[in-house]
C-alpha cells in the first residue's frame, strides 16, 4: 500500500477526549446523515425532489462533532446546508425528506423546502436561504441568552462565502463587544458555490479574522469529527463559563456540488478524489475498529439501519399529502389569513 | 462563443445583447458573483470572461451589497457596469445600495454624477425555489424614484431593452423572469437592434377588455386572452416592458376603447405595482370604465415552494377574472 493510499484516522488524543461511547454515536449519526443525503439526491433524480437541494456529503463532522459539545438547552442556526444540522438537532428524517418532497407533513409544511429546516422547540433556529443573512440573528439570540442567564450558548454555522457580506463583520464585532456566548463557526469547504476560497477572500487563514474583533480565533481539521468536537467544547466552555464568544474555522469538503444542478467544473476529480481519502465517516470507522471499539458487524449494521432510516423517511414522504391550499394564509401573521379562491382577484361588488 | 444562437431564450438574448454592448463599448463590464469562470448561474453570462477577460467580466464575492456598491463606484468614474444579483431576493441585500445610492446620486448631487448601473436579477417563481428564490420584487423599485425599471417577456425585448439600458443615463433594475430563461420564442433581431425603454408592446389587439401584464404572465395572459376569443372575447393585451417608467399613454389609449382593464402579475396583491397602474387607469379613463379595473396576482404570502403552481397567476385564474369584468 503507497502512503497516498495508507488509511488515516482521528487524532488519537482528541479521540481519547471523546470516548468510546460518544464517537459509536458520531458514527451513527455522520452515516445517519450521508445515507439520508445520498436518498435525497436519488429522490431528486426521480424528480420528487425539485426546487434546491443542497448535499452536506462530506461536511457530516463538523455538524456532529459540534453538536457532541452542545448540551441540550444550547441554541443552533445554520444556513442553507441544513440537513445533517436538522437531522441531528431535532428534526426528524421523515419531516426533512417531507419538507424536500413538498408535503405537508415536512417541518415548514413544504413551504420552505432544502433551505428552511427549523425545530424551534429543540433550539434549532432553522436554516436560512440568504447567504449570510442569519448570522446577526445569532448574535441577538446570543444577547437574549446572556440577558436570561442560563447558560445556553449559541452556534451559529455559515459557509466561507458568508465571510464576504457585510453581516459577518457586524455580528462578530458586536458578539465580541457585548460579551456574547456565541460560537461562530465557518464551514470552510473551499468553494462558494462556483468560487474558489483564494479567488474571493483577500485573506484565506479564515479564524485570522477573529484578530479584527479581539475575539478568540480557532482554526479545526473539519474532517476529523474528534477534533471538531474538542474544538468547539473549549469554545463553548468559554461561552458558558465567560461568556467569550469564539470565530471557529472548520476546514472541509463538500464531496457533492453546491446544489444538484451543479457540474463542479471548477474543480477537478483528481481533487476530489484526493479529499475523499479523508473522508470524515471512514476515518471514524478506520478509528473505531483500529480501537476495538466497534466491530465491522456493528458498523455494518448502522449502516443499514441508517440506509432503513432514509428509505422510511422516502416513503413517508411519498405517502404524505401535498399541502392544502386553503392553508397558503397561515403564519403570515398571527392571524391566519382567510384564504378563497378569489381572495387574490380582486372581488366586484355592485351595490 | 457564438453571438449569435437561434431559436434564442432569454438567457441566450441577454448574452447577445451584452456581448454587441461590449464589442462596442469598452467601458462595458460585466460584475457580479460567479458570472465569469462559470458562467453565471443561469448561464448568462457564459463565454464573456474567455472573449472579454477578467478585466471587463469580474467575478465576485458573494456579496451584493459589494456588488452593486462597486459597480456605482465604476458608473461615478464613467464606466458603464453591468451588475448580476443572481435572484432577485438578493436584491434585498443590496437594498440600501439600489435605493440610497444608486437611485439618488445624480438627484443629491444637483445632476453634476450620473450612475447608469444596469443591475440584473432573475425574478420570480419557476425553480421551485421558495421562499428566498422567487421574488418579483418590482415594486420596491418602481418605488423608489430614480430607478428604470425594466421586465421583458421575449428574448427579442430582453435583448433589445438590455441594449438600450446600457446606452441610457440612468439606473436600469433588469428583472429577468426565471421562468423564461429556458423558453424560446420571440427572436431578437441579429446586430445592434435596441428596443426604446418606455415604450410598450402590444401583444395582442382586442376591443373588448384591456390586459396590463409583464414578464412571464405575458404567456399565461395570451393563452387566457386566445381562450377567451373563442368564446367571443377580444382581449388586447399589453405588455410594458418597462415598468417604470410607464407607457400609461398606450394603456389608456387600450382602456378607452375597451372600457374594461385586468392587471397580471406575479408579485403579491397588496401595494403591487397593480394598484399603481390601477390608479393611474381609474385618473385618466374614469368615465370609460364599464368595470372595475381588476387585479389577479400571486398571493399575499411569502412564494411557497410546494404551492408555487397555485400561488403564480394561471390561464385558468386569468379567464375566471375575465369573465367575471365581462358580466359585471
Amino acid at each position: 500500500m503507497s502512503d497516498k493510499e495508507s488509511q488515516r484516522f482521528l487524532d488519537d488524543a482528541a479521540t481519547e477526549d471523546l470516548g468510546k461511547d460518544r464517537l459509536r454515536d458520531a458514527y451513527q449519526q455522520m452515516v445517519g446523515i450521508r445515507r439520508f443525503e445520498e436518498r435525497a439526491a436519488r429522490e431528486y433524480a426521480s424528480g420528487r425532489i425539485s426546487g434546491f437541494c443542497h448535499l452536506y456529503i462530506g461536511q457530516e463532522a463538523v455538524a456532529v462533532g459540534t453538536n457532541l459539545a452542545l448540551e441540550a438547552k444550547d441554541h443552533m442556526i445554520t444556513a442553507y446546508r441544513d440537513h445533517g444540522h436538522a437531522l441531528i438537532r431535532g428534526c426528524t428524517p421523515r419531516n426533512v425528506m417531507a419538507e424536500l418532497m413538498g408535503k405537508v407533513t415536512g417541518n415548514a409544511r413544504g413551504r420552505g423546502g432544502s433551505m428552511h429546516m427549523f425545530a424551534a422547540d429543540k433550539g434549532f433556529h432553522g436554516g436560512h436561504g440568504i447567504v449570510g443573512g442569519h448570522i446577526p440573528l445569532a448574535t441577538g439570540i446570543g444577547w437574549a441568552s446572556r440577558y436570561e442567564k442560563r447558560g445556553e450558548v449559541v452556534v451559529c454555522f455559515f459557509g466561507e462565502g458568508a465571510l464576504n457580506q457585510g453581516a459577518f463583520y457586524e455580528s462578530l464585532n458586536l458578539a465580541a463587544l457585548w460579551k456574547l456566548p456565541v460560537v461562530y463557526i465557518v464551514e470552510n469547504n473551499r468553494y462558494a458555490m462556483g468560487t474558489s476560497l483564494e479567488r474571493a477572500s483577500a485573506v484565506v487563514d479564515l479564524y485570522k479574522k477573529a484578530d479584527a474583533f479581539g475575539m478568540p480565533g480557532v482554526v479545526v481539521d473539519g474532517m476529523d469529527v474528534s477534533l471538531v468536537h474538542k474544538t468547539v467544547k473549549e469554545a463553548a466552555d468559554r461561552a458558558r463559563e465567560e461568556s467569550i464568544p469564539t470565530f471557529i474555522e472548520a476546514r472541509c469538503y463538500r464531496f457533492r456540488g453546491h446544489s444538484m444542478s451543479d457540474p463542479a467544473k471548477y474543480r477537478t476529480n483528481e481533487e476530489v478524489e484526493e479529499r475523499k481519502l479523508s473522508d470524515p465517516i471512514v476515518l471514524v470507522a478506520a478509528t473505531l475498529k483500529k480501537r476495538g471499539w466497534a466491530t465491522d458487524e456493528e458498523l455494518e449494521a448502522w449502516d443499514d439501519a441508517a440506509k432503513e432510516a432514509a428509505a422510511d423517511a422516502s416513503d413517508f414522504a411519498i405517502e404524505s399529502p401535498q399541502p392544502d391550499l386553503k392553508d397558503v394564509g397561515r403564519y403570515v401573521y398571527a392571524e391566519p389569513l382567510q384564504w378563497s379562491p378569489d381572495a387574490h382577484t380582486t372581488p366586484h361588488v355592485r351595490d | 462563443m457564438k453571438t449569435a444562437e437561434r431559436p434564442q431564450n432569454l438567457a441566450t438574448a441577454v448574452r447577445e445583447a451584452l456581448v454587441v454592448a461590449m464589442e462596442a463599448d469598452a467601458d462595458v463590464c460585466v460584475l457580479g458573483t460567479d458570472v465569469g469562470e462559470f458562467g453565471g448561474v443561469f448561464r448568462v453570462t457564459s463565454g464573456l470572461l474567455e472573449r472579454f477577460g477578467k478585466e471587463r467580466v469580474i467575478d465576485m464575492p458573494l456579496d451584493p451589497a459589494g456588488v452593486v456598491g462597486t459597480a456605482i463606484g465604476m458608473a461615478l468614474y464613467g464606466l458603464r457596469p453591468v451588475a448580476e444579483l443572481t435572484f432577485a431576493d438578493h436584491a434585498y441585500g443590496a437594498f440600501e445600495q439600489l435605493t440610497s445610492e444608486l437611485a439618488r446620486v445624480r438627484y443629491r448631487s444637483n445632476g453634476q454624477l450620473a450612475c447608469p448601473v444596469v443591475v440584473r436579477m432573475a425574478a420570480g417563481a419557476g425553480g421551485g425555489g421558495g421562499i428566498h428564490h422567487s421574488a418579483h420584487p418590482e415594486a420596491h423599485f418602481v418605488h423608489t424614484p430614480g430607478l428604470v425599471v425594466v421586465c421583458p417577456s421575449t428574448p427579442a425585448d430582453a435583448k433589445g431593452l438590455m441594449l438600450s439600458a446600457l446606452r441610457g443615463e440612468d439606473p436600469v433594475v433588469f428583472l429577468e423572469p426565471q421562468a423564461l430563461y429556458r423558453r424560446s420564442g420571440g427572436d431578437a433581431p441579429e446586430g445592434d437592434a435596441g428596443v426604446p425603454l418606455g415604450v410598450a408592446r402590444e401583444v395582442r389587439a382586442g376591443s373588448d377588455l384591456t390586459i396590463v401584464t409583464w414578464g412571464a404572465m405575458v404567456r399565461v395572459c395570451e393563452d387566457a386572452a386566445a381562450k377567451a376569443a373563442a368564446d367571443g372575447v377580444e382581449c388586447c393585451v399589453i405588455d410594458p416592458r418597462t415598468l417604470w417608467p410607464l407607457d400609461l399613454d398606450a394603456i389608456a389609449a387600450s382602456v378607452a376603447e375597451t372600457g374594461r382593464c385586468l392587471i397580471v402579475h406575479e408579485a403579491p396583491r397588496s401595494g403591487g405595482l397593480g394598484a399603481e397602474i390601477t390608479a393611474l387607469v381609474q385618473e385618466r379613463c374614469f368615465l370609460h370604465l364599464e368595470a372595475p379595473v381588476t387585479r389577479v396576482t400571486g398571493f399575499d404570502t411569502p412564494v411557497p415552494a410546494a404551492l408555487e403552481d397555485a400561488y403564480v397567476p394561471s390561464v385558468a385564474r386569468v379567464l375566471a377574472a375575465i369573465d367575471g369584468i365581462m358580466s359585471f
